[in-house]
């Protein structure tokens, strides 16, 4: 008997698959130490300057050959959009947008730019299951759509709702954001096209380490200008975009509950579990079975013949 | 059936004739019937009528989806990038198809070869949910011609869905396997049920194994979410353990289900073994769920101690959380708690049907409800819904086809006889 179930053991974890079932784990573990590299860049964006002229979302429109929007881009009006009860975010078509924000302290409203934020950990990246997306070293998450399977989890995960999908493509819909204009500038180390566009400076682009001093340096020589607070700096375990405001950033429409960890970091309890459940149940199971039939050779009414217990 | 049974015709149910002739495929499939006869009794069932109202309008739509995108059929929404399909389809279908891995535990692992009755039953239940899910899966991918690309191609092994995808995958061959044998038998093929009979054992424990994981891992896909869940349904620590502890009474509570709606309907399907059997194995299989569903109870509360969301309670989301616990948890597990002392199969069954519409709350719930939380409530498209209803119709119309051919609920009168 024991010859016996000792097979039936090892087949039962090779057809767990263990090697293939265990790789989850390394992978995932390995992406969770991992914080940018060290000499990507990044934009620091100043919401203080920006007046909202929408030359950014004009300039990106160009670079990056998307269609031509509903409405002009001198038209204003879509800052009173309200889709859903929500403001403008970013589509298929408009890989950054603007949009203005009312503040309860000052008459002068806020304009933020919006985009992907470029993060060191991204959650896009980590969440996808053909590893379309990539972090370079240059700093940029770009994607490989010709892998994209469209289960679209990348946009259930990223936490800032930057991912839009082509929904009205019949054989090639896929995922369209921000690139950082990678191919097209970053690679060459050219800033973005919506940073040089930007009449108001509001956007630096440089390393991101440098970009982080600057930020708060900008803080700390202003006194009372800035709150205290850069955000992007550690939200989900840093941004490549970051940003400086006036105003306080829930304000601003930003999310200010998010972990500051990286997204990856919830899901590694339960990929932890997985090796475990890998190499005990085989023999936990398998021990409960022996336990259960020893010494029985036919359960009640039973007539299949059990060919496990018929071999010995 | 029931009047054709009148004139005595019987189903058929051996591999033999009582002649001793065999029966052709042709005569198997028409239910040992003549065409007159079953065209003659499937006109006669008003559930086939439904259908026909369902399939003339719903199949149009599907292919509606692959011709014009799936942009045409939802909302095509960004934020609510998931929509029935996957939360309907994936993340309901799959704990109530988690029957299959508990009864093949129950008979193979721990000998109670007294449950065989309805063993079969439960390994279709998880085959035919498995394998629907991931038909809405491929009505729901944008690419779906590309399933197979973290499979063979690409892969992001770092990712939960990762993860889901190769254990759906395996585990929809170790079940059609599973299930083969009743093929096999029905088709009369001897050696290849001897053959997969042999590794059953193999198959139950990889099964074990694989549903542990994927209906962990189908909670764990919402741990990239962190801030659009709303916290009441969102644990990191726990929220694997939620969803597979939860899987456990919705599998044992489908197939509760499944074979109450069965004896009611198609009883001249089930054999003396099956109709003998069931109000015990009813019972039983309520203990097992209600044991299931006062482990999930605890375990949710901790989860909300863990996080200390109890101010939450107070919030309008809190009021829509107890009403699921209470009624859809909390009030199933007195039901099934009574039936059982008691003895009353009526009860548990009422019980089992409030456990499946509780799984079904939570994971809609986790996934479209209290999703995105904090932006806005989606509706889906109706043509969505349409698709929905379809693919659940072409489920039950699948399922009731197995069921009436294959030796599920009934036992091959040739292989008692051997
Ligand atoms: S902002 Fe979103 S899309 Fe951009 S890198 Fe981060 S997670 Fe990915
Ligand atoms: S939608 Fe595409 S890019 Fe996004 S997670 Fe899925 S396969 Fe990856
Ligand atoms: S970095 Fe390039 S792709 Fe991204 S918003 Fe700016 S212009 Fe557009």
């Amino acid at each position: 008997m024991s010859k016996i179930t000792r097979r039936k053991f090892l087949a039962a974890s090779a057809a767990g698959g263990t090697a293939i079932m265990m790789a989850p784990t390394k992978k995932a573990f390995a992406a969770g130490s991992f914080e940018g590299f060290p000499d990507g860049m990044g934009v620091l964006v100043d919401l203080t300057r920006c007046v909202g002229c929408r030359t950014c979302e004009a300039a990106c429109n160009k670079e990056q050959q998307l269609p031509e929007p509903a409405k002009p881009f001198d038209d204003y009006s879509v800052f009173d959009e309200i889709h859903h009860g929500q403001k403008r975010r970013t589509t298929d078509k408009a890989y950054t947008i603007v949009n203005r924000y009312e503040l309860k302290d000052t008459e002068e409203p806020l304009y933020r730019k919006i985009q992907c934020n470029h993060c060191n950990e991204p959650a896009c990246l980590t969440s996808c299951f053909v590893n379309a997306y990539k972090k370079t070293p240059e700093g940029a998450v770009i994607y490989d759509s010709h892998v994209c399977v469209g289960c679209r989890n990348c946009m259930i995960a990223c936490p800032f709702h930057i991912p839009a999908y082509t929904y009205h493509s019949v054989l090639n819909p896929v995922i369209k954001k921000c690139i950082f204009c990678y191919d097209t500038r970053l690679k060459e180390g050219k800033p973005p096209a919506c940073v040089e566009s930007c009449p108001q400076q509001v956007m630096t682009f440089g390393k991101r380490k440098d970009l982080m001093k600057i930020a708060h340096e900008r803080i700390k020589k202003n006194p009372g200008k800035y709150v205290d607070h850069v955000y992007g700096e550690k939200e989900v375990g840093g941004t490549g975009w970051f940003y400086i405001s006036n105003a306080p950033f829930e304000e601003a429409g930003f999310d200010v509950h998010l972990p500051k960890k990286p997204i990856i970091d919830n899901v590694k309890d339960f990929l932890a579990i997985v090796p475990v459940v890998l190499t005990v149940w085989p023999a936990l199971f398998t021990g409960f079975h022996l336990l259960a039939t020893k010494g029985k050779s036919h359960g009640h009414g039973d007539d299949h013949s059990h060919d496990e217990q018929g071999g010995h | 059936m029931k009047k054709l049974e009148t004139f005595g015709i019987k189903p058929h149910d051996a591999s033999l004739k009582n002649d001793g002739q065999k029966w052709s495929i042709m005569e198997k499939l028409l239910l040992g019937l003549t065409l007159d006869q079953y065209i003659g009794q499937a006109l006669r069932n008003k559930l086939n009528w439904l259908f026909a109202i369902i399939f003339a309008i719903g199949i149009p739509v599907i292919l509606y989806r692959f011709v014009f995108s799936l942009g045409a059929v939802t909302h095509g929404s960004y934020d609510y990038p998931w929509g029935l399909f996957l939360g309907f389809g994936l993340f309901c279908m799959v704990p109530l198809s988690a029957s299959g891995f508990m009864l093949g535990t129950t008979v193979e692992i721990f000998g109670r070869h007294d449950f065989e009755p309805i063993e079969r039953l439960a390994l279709l239940n998880g085959l035919l949910g498995y394998f629907f899910a991931v038909v809405y899966l491929l009505v729901d991918l944008g690419q779906p011609w590309r399933l197979s690309y973290p499979m063979v191609y690409s892969f992001g092994p770092a990712a939960v869905l990762f993860l889901v995808g190769w254990h759906v995958a395996t585990y929809l061959s170790v079940q059609v396997m599973e299930v083969s044998t009743a093929f096999f038998e029905w088709i009369g093929f001897q050696r290849g049920y001897d053959f997969i009979r042999k590794g059953t054992i193999g198959l139950t424990v990889s099964g074990v194994i694989l549903s542990t994981l994927h209906q962990g891992a189908l909670g764990a896909l919402f741990l990239y979410a962190p801030g659009k869940v709303h916290p009441l349904w969102y644990s990191a620590p726990f929220q694997w353990i939620l969803f597979f502890i939860s899987s456990i009474p919705a599998g044992l509570c489908m197939v509760i289900s499944v074979s109450t709606i069965v004896i009611y309907t198609m009883k001249w399907r089930c054999d003396k073994r099956f109709i003998d059997n069931l109000d015990w194995i009813t019972i039983a299989l309520a203990k097992g769920a209600a044991m299931g569903l006062s482990t999930y109870i605890i375990m949710k509360f901790i989860a909300v101690a863990h996080d200390n969301e109890w101010a939450y309670f107070f919030t309008g989301w809190g009021a829509w959380w107890w009403f699921e616990m209470l009624g859809f948890v909390i009030l199933p597990l007195a039901i099934l708690s009574y039936g059982i002392r008691h003895k009353l199969v009526g009860l548990c069954r009422i019980g089992a049907f409030l456990t499946v519409f509780g799984i079904l709350l939570n994971r809609l719930n986790t996934a479209l409800i209290a999703f995105n939380w904090q932006l806005y409530q989606e509706i889906p498209h109706y043509l969505e819904i349409i698709i929905a209803i379809t693919i659940f119709a072409i489920y039950i119309a699948t399922y009731r086809f197995i069921l009436a051919r294959l030796p599920i609920l009934y036992k091959f009168r040739s292989q008692a006889e051997e």
